[in-house]
């Protein structure tokens, strides 16, 4: 004992954690988006391809959603060097988690796609809707209510994740507060603050879908569970 | 891939699989006790989170707190955290034990949720039925809300297991002697990464894809009794 | 004697003010229909009466004690004597209509279990359920249900039997069968509070009926006036109106 907590001195790092939040967004936000692309192919080739492209997909999932994300980015960040691909860090950890996005979101899509009934589509084809509208007015809205809940939590699951890239030499809030903790040695006090910025962010990122979920999609998301 | 092939003898020693087989138990384990721990600490968080007594408020604030906290912070900064206050409090220096208590804190908080809307998937009706009897809080906790709820809380627990075999890869960071950190032991050793991270990958799937397979059958298994 | 007393009791859902000054009296043996329209207060007055809705204000009494709604042992006394059977039967899913019936009065009542099994089996023979005693509530039709549900409220022994819409959910066809176990218990002389929209099953068995509106009681009356010469025009209106459905 006898350690006394003194936030001054780590305070002053305040903006650079800051800053360090937005590199985690960032990359939180494009392997998002980057594994819902992806997401979406596979989904679709689940739901119309054949038998063997579905086997594929069906590994492919099986996969990265059986072993660790960290692990699937140190292959990529060390093993492909030997097959002469050089990743810088940043680049290796958007590719992993993009690729382990796609699994988890193919699978939260697919099941969107079942979700929609036959006997909506029939009702609107006998309001003949056209192909697009029934789209636009049947099976868009309905998808979104149903896919975003899973949609935004796997966001927030995804914006945790973004701390590995620390390992790697990224340089976001765990790779900044890294940095920090090797200067001043005020660990407690550092990760506690860094673990404060998560949860502050993350905050304000459940919000903000709560809002839009309801707003445009009528989908229920609870700020506090 | 000549290299490679050259490699594997020696890569495949009695020592080296030994020394994986243990590493590949210290990651069970660490899921295993975590998980135990969270499901019987997770079931009683939420157990008075459904509480009514005005008395138990603060409890259930703390309760509140508590899930959100540790379900907003990344696994790699808690263990951090505690890894650092271990060394202030100077309780203990071991890293599996403090590896261990980080992952019962964090599956407590996340099977503590699980639980909990399982237990508010059930209908109001039920619990109506129970008061007008006279069954009390706990005892309709028993006879009748878990006996029906299991069924909704196990496929998403399953799902969680495997998140966190695959979480435990983070304790290679405090120097805790599991997969993770078995390979890179290995790697530095000289050996390829290739072959380091491509086998503990395999060990991973091979831990995880029968709780999946598991979970999976389980779930449809008791979707179609409901219906 | 009044075995129920309820004196300008109000209650509230939330912000909603479900229950409006209710003056209602009881009397051991009499069967006292509830009518009105949907909203108008009915079933949360039979929750009231078991304590699934606390009054705000007001006093009820059961045979002259006065009920703290707030007091734990208060509340085990009047569901020891006032059983509900609710309109979703809300049977328990996860048991047999057997062990339905016997567990609230083996565990919580903690009677003897032979003795328990004994009258659940007399009461479900009663109620024509003696072949399913080992079903599970899925894969009985609901007017089964029901029954199961009414043998479950009178294994408690009550003195007072409260029956929330119980046909209401219930095909025509399974109606009658519900009624006729009902009647044989107003037979036998069971205290009975009962919501119903069985018009000429509430003329039949009723000593006394009551319509409600908008969480107020309107008007209470014997049944041949209510339906034949109301003094209130609000009960008049929905009476006509009910009966022109038929």
């Amino acid at each position: 004992m006898g350690y006394t907590l003194v936030y001054t001195q780590v305070l002053e790092f305040l903006p650079y954690l800051i800053k360090g939040a937005w590199i985690s967004l960032q990359i939180a936000i494009l392997a998002f988006f980057g594994g819902m692309f992806f997401g979406l192919i596979l989904a679709t080739i689940r739901t119309f391809g054949n038998k063997v492209s579905n086997k594929i997909v069906i590994c492919y999932v099986t996969f990265f959603t059986n072993t660790p994300q960290l692990v699937q980015i140190y292959f990529l960040f060390f093993a492909l060097p030997e097959f002469g691909i050089l990743l810088s860090p940043y680049i290796a950890v958007l590719l992993g988690m993009t690729l382990n996005a796609a699994a988890y979101l193919c699978e939260i899509q697919r099941a969107g796609f079942l979700s929609i009934r036959q006997n909506e589509l029939d009702a609107a084809k006998t309001l003949n809707f056209s192909l697009v509208q029934q789209v636009k007015y049947v099976i868009l809205p309905h998808i979104m209510r149903v896919l975003f809940p899973p949609l935004s939590n796997h966001y927030i699951i995804m914006t945790l994740g973004t701390s590995m890239a620390a390992i790697f030499g990224v340089e976001e809030l765990t790779g900044r507060a890294f940095n920090i903790n090797s200067e001043t040695f005020r660990s407690v006090e550092i990760f506690s603050l860094t673990a404060l910025i998560y949860i502050v962010i993350t905050f304000i990122a459940t919000f903000l879908l709560a809002v839009i979920g309801r707003y445009f999609f009528k989908a229920k998301i609870r700020i506090i569970q | 891939m000549e290299r490679l092939i050259e490699e594997i003898p020696n890569f495949f020693t009695i020592w080296n699989v030994i020394f994986l087989a243990k590493a590949m138990g210290v990651t069970f384990l660490l899921t295993a006790i975590g998980c135990l721990v969270g499901f019987s600490v997770g079931g009683l968080l939420a157990i008075f989170r459904k509480t009514k007594s005005i008395y138990l408020l603060p409890i259930r604030i703390f309760i509140i707190i508590y899930t959100e906290i540790f379900r907003r912070v990344p696994f790699l900064v808690s263990l951090l955290l505690f890894f650092y206050v271990f060394q202030i409090i100077k309780i203990s220096d071991n890293l599996f034990l403090i590896a261990t208590i980080t992952v019962c804190i964090i599956a407590t908080a996340y099977i503590g949720e699980i639980i909990r809307s399982g237990i508010e998937s059930i209908n109001q009706t039920q619990w109506d039925a129970a008061a007008a009897m006279n069954f009390s809080y706990y005892q309709t906790l028993r006879e009748i809300i878990f006996p029906q709820a299991w069924k909704v809380i196990l496929p998403p627990a399953f799902g969680f297991f495997i998140m966190f075999i695959k979480d435990t890869a983070l304790a290679s960071q405090i120097g805790v002697m599991e997969l993770t950190f078995a390979a890179k032991i290995l790697n530095n050793k000289g050996f390829s990464p290739l072959l380091s991270f491509g086998t503990i990958l395999i060990l991973y799937f091979i831990l995880s894809f029968p709780l999946d397979r598991f979970g999976k059958f389980m779930e449809k298994k008791l979707a179609s009794n409901r219906n | 004697m009044h075995q129920i007393e309820i004196k300008s009791a109000n209650a509230f859902y939330e912000k909603l003010h479900v229950l409006k000054n209710i003056d209602l009296n009881v009397d051991k043996g009499e069967i006292v229909s509830l009518i009105g329209p949907s909203g108008s207060g009915k079933s949360s007055l039979l929750k009231m009466l078991v304590g699934l809705l606390i009054p705000k204000s007001g006093k009820i009494f059961l045979n002259k004690t006065l009920i703290n709604f707030h007091n734990q042992s208060d509340l085990r006394n009047i569901r020891e004597q006032i059983a509900i059977v609710f309109q979703q039967y809300n049977l328990f899913q996860n048991m047999n209509v057997l062990k339905n019936v016997c567990i609230a009065p083996t565990k919580i009542q903690k009677r003897n279990p032979k003795e328990v099994n004994e009258q659940a089996l007399y009461l479900l023979e009663k109620v024509g359920l003696q072949d399913k005693l080992k079903s599970y509530p899925d894969e009985l039709s609901g007017g089964q249900q029901q029954r199961v549900a009414i043998a479950r409220a009178l294994c408690l022994n009550p003195q007072i039997l409260l029956l929330d819409e119980i046909t209401s959910a219930l095909d025509p066809e399974l109606v009658k069968e519900v009624l006729d176990t009902i009647r044989l218990l107003a037979s036998e002389g069971m205290t009975m509070l009962i919501v119903s929209h069985e018009m000429n099953f509430v003329k039949e068995v009723s000593s006394r009926v009551v319509f409600m509106d908008d969480g107020s009681i309107i008007e209470i009356n014997s049944p041949k006036n209510i339906f034949e010469k109301p003094s209130e025009k609000r009960t008049l209106d929905f009476v006509g109106k009910i009966l022109k459905e038929k």
